[in-house]
């Protein structure tokens, strides 16, 4: 069945969209990220314009995050003060990634610099944690205890200036960095229309040190914030948000994600880790191909500059 | 595109044939007529190509030469004009960036003609030329006029390639069709993309190869439809927009948790 996407201006599969989003919200509910790195890769796998892929792509990220931050609150396992200075950061680098969409959009270059970004973090994530699980994997199977944290042991960011306390965390750390992978985070979010779970959960577990349990559901937080931010920023200042296509992939998403969940509940943590890793480093192999490989056409066209 | 049901049924005819006012000494000069019934066409959400039709008259007809099939018109529905931007790629350390770009000024964004015969046989190229008739004989205005001729000419060629490969400027040839002596009927192909905003349509009187007269109408492509209020809310209201969409995903979110929660 069709369905004429209004803002994309073009007629799409209304199957392959919501079979797409319930694809990815099983995914993502599996592996507890938000998706908005798949689905934008995906979307532009299938003819969507880049620039309405990544607008859309931060629209559909506000639905599953919301969806999976309301089970952290009632959990308990949200830090609300350090999602709100998350945020702050995110707000910021958002602003900046939205100028940076547009003149590069005006160059002509967006669609190279968003197939770039994501060829490139994609594939170092996705390489770091394919090694890391890889590892723990081996580890498991000869019987070594994993050393997963070593408590206690700080690195340079604990010695910077402006510490803050964060109860809900434990954690007595200077606002810098938090600052820092906010606006981080924020920029790549308008940029790429991803929520970013998939650095900020690391960045936070890795540099921080912030406890496992609060992380998912504090950087869930910060990214419906953050999302909600580009989408509003994105639809007056570029009018690239395409609500209906953002609507299939949620409805798709937030059914899929449920099911993904408990799926994911049965898998230990490394094989989802190296699964994941695999999908990840998959999507970027597949936009890195489409760098290389001839466009069938040297040339194209695009109306001047969008007014 | 010509397996689609063409469901906008446009134009109609126009006969002004029988009240002619000719007088019967001098051979009067033959005149054409295009009648559209509506002045604008509405083009709904999935609409994914269709054929317009528009009918005419050709007056004062000389039944001889009409006989031998010497009239030709050719009909042209050109889109409203807008600016283009053409970018070329080039390999650089094997990826394929946009490098060189060239911007024209009005260029029709789409064109459609139709003809009673392949474009060559109805006459010469430079009358093509003189009536700028024709996706090959438009003037394209290149915004930065200190580039080389080389450049400007690749850059349109391959302007004009792009617009015909996405069936935006397309020749209907066997398009017209003359019904009986004095009425024809055009059929022009709308791409799926075509674009909203007033058409012009021509269509061109040849007799023998010659160019005798003109005649035009104009036309408004508009979009109608649910998707289309969605267009214009997110273009004139684009913050509303924005605040829509944020509270449309975090109630599917918060419904998606209701429905579906698992835990």
């Amino acid at each position: 069945m069709g369905i004429y996407l209004p803002i994309a201006e073009i007629s799409v599969n209304i199957f392959v969209l919501l079979a797409m989003g319930a694809a990815v919200g099983f995914l993502s509910g599996m592996f507890g990220v938000g998706g908005g790195f798949l689905i934008t890769p995906l979307l532009i796998f299938y003819n969507i314009p880049p620039a309405i892929a990544v607008a859309t792509g931060a629209n559909q990220v506000i639905a599953s995050s919301f969806s999976g931050a309301l089970s952290h609150v009632k959990r308990g396992t949200l830090d609300f003060k350090l999602g709100g200075v998350l945020l702050a950061g995110g707000i910021v680098g958002s602003t900046g990634g939205i100028f940076v969409f547009g003149f590069l959009r005006r160059l002509g270059q967006l669609d190279l610099f968003i197939s770039l970004l994501y060829v490139v973090l994609l594939g170092t994530v996705g390489g770091l944690m394919l090694v890391e699980s890889v590892n723990a994997l081996r580890a498991t199977r000869s019987g070594a205890a994993p050393v997963l944290k070593k408590s206690g042991q700080h690195n340079w960011i604990h010695r910077l200036p402006l510490k803050m306390r964060f109860r809900a965390s434990k954690l007595f750390v200077s606002v810098i960095p938090v600052l820092g992978l906010g606006a981080g985070i924020g920029f790549l979010s308008s940029i790429m229309g991803v929520g970013g779970g998939f650095i900020m959960v690391p960045a936070l577990i890795y540099l921080l040190k912030v406890p496992t349990n609060v992380v998912i559901g504090t950087s869930l937080f910060q990214i419906i914030f953050t999302s909600a931010y580009t989408t509003l920023v994105h639809a007056t200042t570029n009018q690239t948000v395409d609500v209906m296509l953002a609507f299939l992939l949620m409805a798709g998403g937030v059914a899929g994600a449920q099911y993904g969940a408990k799926a994911g509940q049965r898998l230990r943590g490394e094989q989802l880790r190296a699964l994941l890793a695999l999908l990840v480093l998959a999507v970027a192999f597949r936009l890195a191909i489409d760098l290389f490989v001839t466009p069938p056409s040297l040339y194209s066209l695009s109306g001047a500059d969008p007014t | 595109m010509a397996g689609f049901r063409a469901f906008l049924a446009v134009a109609s005819l126009s006969l002004f044939a029988a009240a002619s006012p000719a007088s019967a000494q001098t051979p009067a000069t033959e005149n054409i007529q295009i009648g559209l019934s509506t002045d604008h066409v509405s083009i709904t959400a999935g609409f994914s190509g269709a054929d317009l039709t528009i009918f005419g008259s050709l007056e004062n007809a000389d039944p001889r030469v009409a006989r031998q099939g010497r009239y030709d018109i050719v009909v042209v529905l050109e889109g409203p004009a807008r600016k283009v931007v053409v970018r070329r790629k080039d390999r650089v350390l094997g990826i394929w960036i946009n490098l060189e770009s060239e911007t024209f000024k009005n260029v029709p964004v789409s064109y459609s003609v139709a003809t009673t015969r392949p474009l060559q046989d109805v006459t010469d190229p430079n009358s093509y030329k003189q009536l700028s008739l024709g996706a090959a004989n438009i003037y394209m205005q290149p915004a930065d006029d200190d580039e080389s001729p080389a450049t400007i000419q690749e850059f349109t060629a391959a302007l004009r390639e792009r617009k015909t490969a996405t069936g935006l400027y397309s020749v209907n040839v066997g398009g017209v069709q003359f019904l009986s002596q004095n009425l024809f009927r055009a059929t022009v192909r709308l791409a799926p993309n075509v674009p909203v905003g007033t058409h012009k349509a021509r269509a061109f009187l040849f007799k023998s190869g010659l160019f005798i007269k003109e005649s035009s109408a104009q036309l408004e492509i508009r979009k109608s439809g649910f998707e289309q209020s969605i267009f214009r809310v997110a273009h004139d209201y684009s913050f509303l927009y924005g605040v829509f969409a944020v509270s449309l995903a975090m109630l599917t979110g918060w419904l998606g948790r209701l429905v579906f929660r698992k835990d």
